[in-house]
């Protein structure tokens, strides 16, 4: 089956190697430590490979095998709670066979061999199954409930079915046809796995995070994207997201990102509670640690391996959150390599492929109908690093045509600490109208007038900062002054959330709404006020109205919030005009 | 394995091409036998079964077809052993203070391999430098990388020797070590950090690499790993904890586009490499804390940005792979204002966690946090009083306006060798937040209002 070649040209990751005839993308071992690398060019006799590890030292004329089998992740019970690289070696593994630095030419098994899980079978002998359906179930985590399917293109009748504690590599079904079955299954990661439906997104995720919920929804199921300058909190916002949104399984590929950052990831998650179950978040999260001095090729597989493991817990039902941190990242690898291939660069340097390729990938995404008939959903959430800032640049700009939501954070109010630093004023998403449905129904009727509302005085006062720029706002009318504060109200009190304060952390949605209509009744009562002749600096100096600034980081919300209410009431009253 | 090959076909910048060679390693170190009897060192870039490319450390001056070419075998690496401390080595660490050569304990690969994300442990210790823009609002952490973005003129090198100097973690005893690595820098500045080195006395603490500004630009490449890989040796071999100074950067970074252009790459933006990314990280990325280690390798490096532009490929890109940047600032050192760091754009990732109760104090975080909002805005409302004068302002703008300067004068600006302790900077920081009216403090908690500002201090 394996057929020897050997090595023509070393070049960085690029190897060119002679004397086997391999299909694009197959997976060939590369020298006499056996390097993994895969095919991304043939050309006559010689084919091209980049390889996944450090190649310093590898000689032309060293061996070459040829696997036969594009790159591919091993799917089955044993993913949730790992910590992989970019190509499916889990961290743990490769730190006990060669200790805290990253050697080359170790393999190590996606998925443990010896590790036995409980099966218990659905289906019994006789039954007729095909793609996607699940014969038995194994309880993978406490709360998570692995669903053994029959790999996309096996179907059949099941002719014998077992039940009890098997590894991952034992059969535990055959198919009349001969077919045995194994709890593992691979797929290539390059191919989406199939769906029999794409269905529209009409959810929400909830994050917990109020100006994504309540300014700038994406549905489950949908794709955003977070652009952000350097420093301006993008890492924070994405954790904060993998921390709290309300999906059954996270997957955070943290792809050329820094070193320290994904240790602190890789130390918090473990020690993170669930807020619904109580238990270890790291139990229904999948992590892909590629950092920015791993190899690149490794790098620019990363993103496929995490989105082929959302893939296969999306087939079995669940709702899936991917995070991939950073996209640039991950388009400057496939720049990097490309670059080493000489290929005709497009826009900066980019391939020509690159907007092909982040479509594709983005394309992933989506709310479906399994083949086996269940509904399940992946939200794809992309940071970008625009280089200097700057959104003209072509990854952003490729990543904006496909997605649907768009956050934009902005360094100027991150050195304002004001976080998270979303700008409220060129961020959007397209989901708002197809979720005000939901809203409607499970927040308040009133939720996306109010949220409109907001939107329109934020608008409004940028308008008049202008203004104020020019003559300053003492020369505004009053009722121009009162809508800067009610928008310092909503800046401050509402848009901005302490990430690292214990209850600010995370709002619901209800605590959104009550925040929000607190606001809205101040800014209704100010106006009445206003009108009846109240002079604005009383109207200002209400201590409920500071008071209010605080209510968010209270224990006891409601509680907290009637008070300031009720206050509201009396110091109006006093004002009178009310 | 000591075969001589005479088959040089091509020179062409720092690059030899050699043909009809055995089969030769990717990285290999080469050594290079002039027709004058004198060697050069280089690394094998490309290799095929026809056609090998070597680029030579020193540059090709000298070279010709007559030239013998060895390959050694092996990849570069490091002579590395406990003595370097105090030692002055060149910028491809051979000894240049006139010592003996170094007798090596281990031979150490200077690319070094990457750190398995999963044994780094999150840096968190604080690092006391004595400099209150940083201690106070831009903490740095032991294993962090945080590069001091500069521009030509402005005084990092004072800056980057005052931290040598007085950093030090509060409540240990224990010094840094120093590892300081020059790339393309002067003589003369050369000459001023070593001046600095022996006055104090951190020398003997300290390993310096000098690759100075007419030293080949292709040995720059090697530089800042030989420094890092001494780095790692005596910070895990060692338990030392090492401060790792890389000036400059953007040197650096030139010698990596002179190498692309000769290799006639594709050249990515400005003329960088596309992979400058990468090969950055694996510079910046040898930062860090391993878990169940003593030592520790925190790096500060210094960058000058062409033309002051943070958007310019090196500082940008290293602003994705640094936790942060100290940003100098022109118009702070006009002011006459040292050290002239601009708050603002300046960033330190990780000093979320190594602040708070039990690190450095309680109210830091808040502190830091309501310094940079009313500096901020102070800063903002300087343009608007251009236009329209102070008397058109708020009493609250007019308050924070002043409070503004009063950052500058007070909180920015220290001695040259003033180490203030955490606290000296924290009560500093409430004694010019006092100046503020109260309610304009929004973001500090009323019971560190209690505590720390000095109208209630006197009270309680």
């Amino acid at each position: 089956m394996e057929i020897k070649g050997e090595i023509y040209r070393v070049a960085g990751p690029v190897v060119t190697i002679i004397g086997i005839k391999p299909k694009m993308y197959d997976v060939v071992k590369v020298g006499h430590e056996g390097l993994m690398g895969e095919v991304i060019r043939i050309e006559g006799d010689k084919a091209t490979v980049q390889v996944y590890e450090d190649t310093s030292g590898i000689k032309p004329g060293e061996p070459v095998e040829n696997t036969g089998m594009s790159l591919s992740v091993e799917l089955g019970p044993g993913l949730l709670e790992s910590i992989y690289d970019g190509i499916q070696r889990p961290l743990k593994v490769l730190q006990e066979k060669m200790g805290d630095f990253i050697q080359r030419g170790v393999t190590a098994n996606g998925l443990d061999r010896d590790k036995k899980w409980d099966f218990k079978p659905v289906v019994s002998i006789g039954d007729k199954v095909k793609g996607g359906e699940v014969i038995g179930l194994v309880q993978e985590t406490e709360n998570i409930e692995h669903k053994i399917m029959v790999p996309p293109k096996v179907s059949g009748t099941v002719s014998e079915i077992k039940s009890g504690k098997f590894t991952v590599d034992e059969t535990i079904c055959v198919l009349a046809d001969g077919t045995e079955l194994q709890m593992m299954q691979k797929w290539p990661v390059r191919a989406p796995r199939p769906v029999s439906k794409k269905l529209l997104p009409k959810t929400p995720l909830i994050t917990g995070q109020r100006i994504l919920d309540g300014l700038f929804p994406v549905a489950k199921g949908g794709t955003a994207a977070i652009p952000g300058p350097f420093g301006s909190g993008k890492t924070v916002t994405q954790q904060q997201l993998a921390k709290w949104s309300d999906t059954d399984i996270v997957v955070y590929i943290g792809c050329g990102e820094r070193g320290n950052e994904m240790a602190d990831v890789l130390n918090e998650f473990p020690e993170l509670q669930d807020p619904k179950t109580g238990r270890p978040l790291m139990e229904r999260t999948v992590l892909i640690a590629n950092t920015s001095n791993m190899p690149v090729a490794a790098r620019e597989a990363s993103v496929y391996t995490g989105i082929t493991i959302a893939e296969y817990y999306r087939d079995m039902g669940y709702d899936v959150s991917l995070m991939a941190d950073s996209s640039s990242r991950w388009a400057e690898a496939m720049r990097e390599i490309s670059s080493r291939l000489e290929e005709m660069p497009g826009e900066e340097g980019y391939p020509a492929y690159l907007s092909a390729r982040l479509s594709e990938f983005y394309e992933r995404a989506g709310y479906v109908k399994s083949l086996a008939g269940v509904n399940g959903s992946i939200t794809v959430i992309g940071a970008v690093s625009p280089p200097g800032g700057d959104f003209s640049e072509p990854v952003t700009q490729n990543t904006l045509r496909i997605v649907k939501v768009f956050w934009a954070l902005d360094a100027k109010l991150a050195q304002r600490r004001h976080f998270p630093s979303i700008n409220w004023l060129t961020s959007y998403s397209l989901y708002s109208n197809s979720l005000s449905g939901w809203f409607a129904e499970n927040v308040a009727p009133d939720w996306t007038a109010l949220r409109d509302n907001a939107m329109d005085l934020l608008q409004r006062e940028s308008e008049l900062q202008e203004i104020v720029q020019l003559v300053g706002s003492d020369a505004l009318p009053e009722d121009q002054q009162l809508v800067l504060e009610i928008c310092r109200m909503i800046r401050e009190y509402f848009l901005q959330q302490n990430a690292y304060h214990p209850v600010d952390t995370y709002c619901s949605f209800d605590k959104q709404y009550k925040l929000l209509k607190a606001i809205s009744k101040y800014s209704d009562m100010a106006t009445t006020a206003l009108t009846a002749g109240v002079p604005m600096k009383d109207i200002l100096s209400l201590q409920s109205k500071d008071e209010l600034a605080k209510v968010k980081f209270e224990e006891d919300f409601d509680k907290a919030l009637d008070a300031v209410l009720k206050k509201m009431d009396s110091e109006f009253a006093d004002l009178g005009g009310n | 394995m000591t075969k001589e090959y005479k088959t040089i076909v091509e020179i062409s910048g720092p690059l030899i091409f050699i043909e009809k060679t055995e089969p030769v390693g990717y990285g290999e170190l080469v050594n290079i036998n002039l027709p004058d009897g004198s060697t050069k060192r280089g690394q094998v870039l490309d290799t095929s079964a026809d056609i090998v490319a070597v680029q030579v450390f020193e540059g090709t001056g000298g070279l010709n077809e007559e030239s013998g070419v060895v390959f050694t075998g092996e990849t570069i690496k490091l002579p590395v052993s406990k003595d370097m401390l105090g030692r002055i080595l060149s910028g491809s660490g051979e000894p240049l203070d006139g010592g003996p050569r170094i007798v090596p304990e281990d031979r150490i690969d200077v690319n070094g391999a990457s750190m398995n994300p999963y044994s780094r442990m999150p840096p968190e210790e604080f690092i006391q430098t004595g400099i209150s823009t940083i201690d106070g609002t831009n903490t740095l952490v032991r294993g962090q990388k945080l590069p001091i973005f500069s521009g030509s003129g402005l005084p990092h090198n004072e800056i980057a020797l005052q931290i040598a100097r007085q950093a030090k973690v509060p409540g240990s005893e224990e010094a840094f070590a120093v590892v300081f690595a020059a790339m393309g820098i002067t003589n003369e500045e050369a000459q001023y950090f070593m001046e600095d080195f022996e006055k104090t006395g951190a020398l003997e603490r300290a390993v310096v690499f000098l690759n100075l500004a007419d030293d080949p630009a292709v040995e720059r490449i090697i530089t800042p790993r030989m420094a890092l890989t001494a780095a790692e040796y005596l910070a895990y071999q060692h338990d030392m904890h090492v401060l790792v100074i890389l000036t400059d950067i953007t040197n650096y970074c030139e010698a990596l586009r002179q190498m692309g252009a000769a290799r006639e790459e594709v050249p990515g933006r400005r003329g960088y490499p596309g992979y400058m990314y990468t090969d950055l990280a694996s510079l910046y990325e040898r930062a860090g804390v391993i878990k169940g280690t003593k030592g520790s390798v925190t790096q500060f490096s210094i960058l000058t940005m062409p033309g002051d532009d943070i958007t310019h490929p090196i500082p940008d890109l290293s602003g994705y792979i640094t936790e942060g940047q100290i940003v100098v600032s022109r118009e702070l050192h006009r002011k006459g204002i040292y050290p002239p760091i601009n708050v603002l754009p300046s960033l330190s990732r990780l000093m979320n966690s190594g602040i708070g109760a039990g690190k450095t104090r309680d109210d830091h975080k808040a502190v830091s946090d309501q310094m940079y909002a009313a500096y901020a805005e102070g800063r903002d409302l300087r343009g608007l009083v251009a236009i329209v004068g102070k008397e058109a302002l708020s009493e609250r703008d007019q308050r924070i306006l002043e409070f503004a300067d009063l950052f500058e004068d007070r909180f920015v600006r220290q001695g040259r060798n003033e180490d203030r302790s955490i606290e000296d900077t924290l009560n500093v920081a409430w004694s010019i937040l006092s100046e503020l009216p109260e309610a304009l403090l929004t973001r500090v908690d009323n019971k560190f209002i209690d505590k720390y500002h000095p109208a209630h201090k006197k009270s309680n």
